[in-house]
């Protein structure tokens, strides 16, 4: 049976996902150089594009059709989404004294559809995290490529080990390893998004190497207005993220929901606190970088642990990512936006913390943390999730960034990358700041038909 | 004429104004500028990487004037800029052949 409150939050959740990626481009943008805004923000926007062809075409099905080997994949059951629309997803309830068992798909049911679309959002900012490592370097097809193969053999299956679960999206469904053999708990992605997302990073700032002048001349924020105003989009779409993760309109999505407020709230405080002791003063983009890590930390355990529980999760990871983005200085890795200081480090601590602070008090289908008297096993099950999931990204994101870079098509050349990846790669810039407007160049008043690549380039020379 | 050239901090600007207003002065071209002299830059911190600005704000005051009046336009900009810290500026006096009025047509002291 359909539940249309459920529906409807989900359908929401869906929306609130969604902005996320425009909000991260803000996120990054604000945080490389003027000359590079643009590209920054497209390689954010174009994963939208690809992602939600991909998605309908064998994505979804690759991540949430029926296990077709060992909970590592799905079959191609979805391909093209047929077989979604007009189907329920969820699960048989049980007997209870009181009422009989519901068989599949109990008495919440959702349409597979909205689910469909749901899950789309986090394939599509899961690549869009990503691209953070690599600012102002990357040729804007190469990063397209990557995302096209990098979400086909990393993401779709990493999203069905860790989100399939079994008997939701088919009565005999199976689903995949991580979330099903494994039993390690992963509320909204800390380890399918963001550590995955954080140790592709990692590949590809030491595949593409570094920028000019780095770490030297490390380039300062051109807008950090941008930066707060994205961190903000960021958190406002995150309660779709986590909350919506309840994939209902219940308990546990209020829960999920506060746990993610204050965790946020305390990892704002965190960061602030580390700056200021280590460099006198608390800033902006401190504060907005904080609040992500601390989204980011949440994000596993929203579902798992009590209120306290979440804001100390909050300000562990707040002050450990203030502390981790200094890592590339020491191992002389240019992840430009710190990819790996927020997204890795703050994923691994979230998913970890779960196994000190994880409690069935608050969801009965978690599990109960050092801190609650559940033993080592759980933390044991985190950690092993933690490491399947950054040990394949890592590795697979490097082969595919290696051999696109090899074939000549991802990094831009030195020349491009000094005068501005905007107008290289995209023939725009991002500001005119003159007040008569046009700036020095003689606009043309009749449209151009078209204007080869070959025309501009000559037109630079 | 003289062309006189001051590069004062920029919230002097005011003070500046007024002075020059009160001796009579009908114009000026005020202008942004960056760069350093005696005073250094800044220092700034993004996610821990310090960024140094080596070059200070300041404002540029052009004022052209008649050669009686020189002494007295540098010493009422040098008294209104004044601070007595370090980055208080600097002015400079150059020659100037003529000034042309666009709309009158009118040349030199006319013009100004």
């Amino acid at each position: 049976m359909l539940n249309a409150g459920d529906t409807a939050w989900v359908l929401a959740s869906a929306a609130l996902v969604m902005l996320m990626t425009p909000g991260l481009a803000f996120f990054y943008g604000g945080m490389v150089r003027a000359k590079s805004v643009l590209n920054m923000l497209m390689m954010n926007f174009i994963a939208l594009a690809v992602v939600g062809v991909l998605w309908a075409l064998y994505g979804f099905t690759m991540s949430f059709g029926d296990d077709a080997f060992g909970g590592l994949l799905g079959n191609f059951h979805f391909a093209g989404l047929e077989n979604t629309f007009g189907k329920l997803a969820g699960f048989a309830v049980a007997a209870t004294d009181t009422s009989p068992a519901v068989a599949w798909p109990g008495s919440d049911g959702l349409p597979v559809l909205a689910f469909v679309m749901f899950q789309l959002m986090f394939a599509i900012i899961t690549p869009a995290l990503i691209s953070g490592a690599i600012a102002d370097r990357a040729k804007f097809w190469g990063w397209t490529l990557f995302v096209v193969v990098w979400v086909t053999v990393v993401y779709f299956p990493v999203a069905h080990w860790v989100f399939s679960f079994n008997g939701f999206i088919g009565e005999n469904a199976v689903g995949g390893w991580i979330a099903n053999n494994l039993k390690a708990l992963d509320f909204a992605g800390g380890t399918a998004v963001h550590i995955n997302a954080g140790a592709a990073g990692l590949a590809l700032a030491i595949v593409l190497g570094k920028r000019k002048g780095w770490p030297k001349d490390t380039g300062r924020p051109h807008n950090v207005p941008f930066v707060l105003l994205g961190a903000s989009l960021l958190w406002f779409g995150w309660y779709g993220f986590n909350a919506g993760s309840a994939l209902a309109a219940n308990d546990l999505a209020a829960v999920a929901f506060t746990n993610t407020t204050v965790a946020t709230a305390a990892a704002v405080l965190g960061w602030l606190v580390v700056e200021q002791i280590k460099f006198g003063k608390p800033t902006t983009l401190g504060a907005a970088s904080g609040a992500v890590a601390g989204l980011v930390a949440i994000t596993p355990a929203c579902g798992f642990v009590s209120p306290i529980g979440a804001i100390a999760i909050g300000l562990i990871a707040g002050a450990v990512c203030a502390l981790a983005i200094s890592l590339k200085f020491k191992f002389g890795f240019d992840d430009s936006l710190d990819v790996v200081g927020v997204h890795l480090v703050g994923g691994i601590v979230g998913t970890l913390l779960i196994g000190f602070f994880g409690t069935t008090s608050v969801n009965s289908l978690g599990a109960d943390g050092l801190f609650y008297g559940g033993g080592f096993t759980q933390l044991g099950r985190q950690a092993a999730a933690a490491g399947a999931v950054l040990a394949y990204s890592f590795v697979l994101s490097f082969i595919i960034g290696f051999v696109i870079k090899k074939a000549g098509g991802f990094r831009v050349s030195a020349e491009d990358e000094v005068s501005g990846i905007d107008e290289a790669q995209h023939a725009e810039s991002a500001y005119d700041f003159t007040g008569s407007g046009g700036g020095l160049g003689h606009p043309t008043t009749i449209p151009v038909k078209s204007t080869p690549a070959a025309k501009l380039e000559e037109s630079k020379a | 004429m003289k062309l006189i050239t001051a590069i004062v901090k920029p919230f002097t600007l005011d003070d500046v104004r007024s002075a020059l207003e009160q001796l009579g002065v009908l114009g000026m071209t005020v202008s942004e500028v960056q760069g350093y002299g005696r005073q250094k830059g800044h220092t700034e911190v993004y996610r821990g990487a310090e960024y140094s600005v080596d070059f200070v704000a300041k404002l540029k005051v052009e004022v052209v004037t008649d050669d009686t009046n020189v002494e007295k336009v540098l010493e009422a900009i040098t008294t209104a800029a004044h601070t007595g810290k370090i980055g208080d500026g600097k002015l400079w006096v150059t020659p100037v052949e003529t000034v042309i009025r666009v709309r009158t047509g009118e040349r030199g002291t006319d013009a100004l």
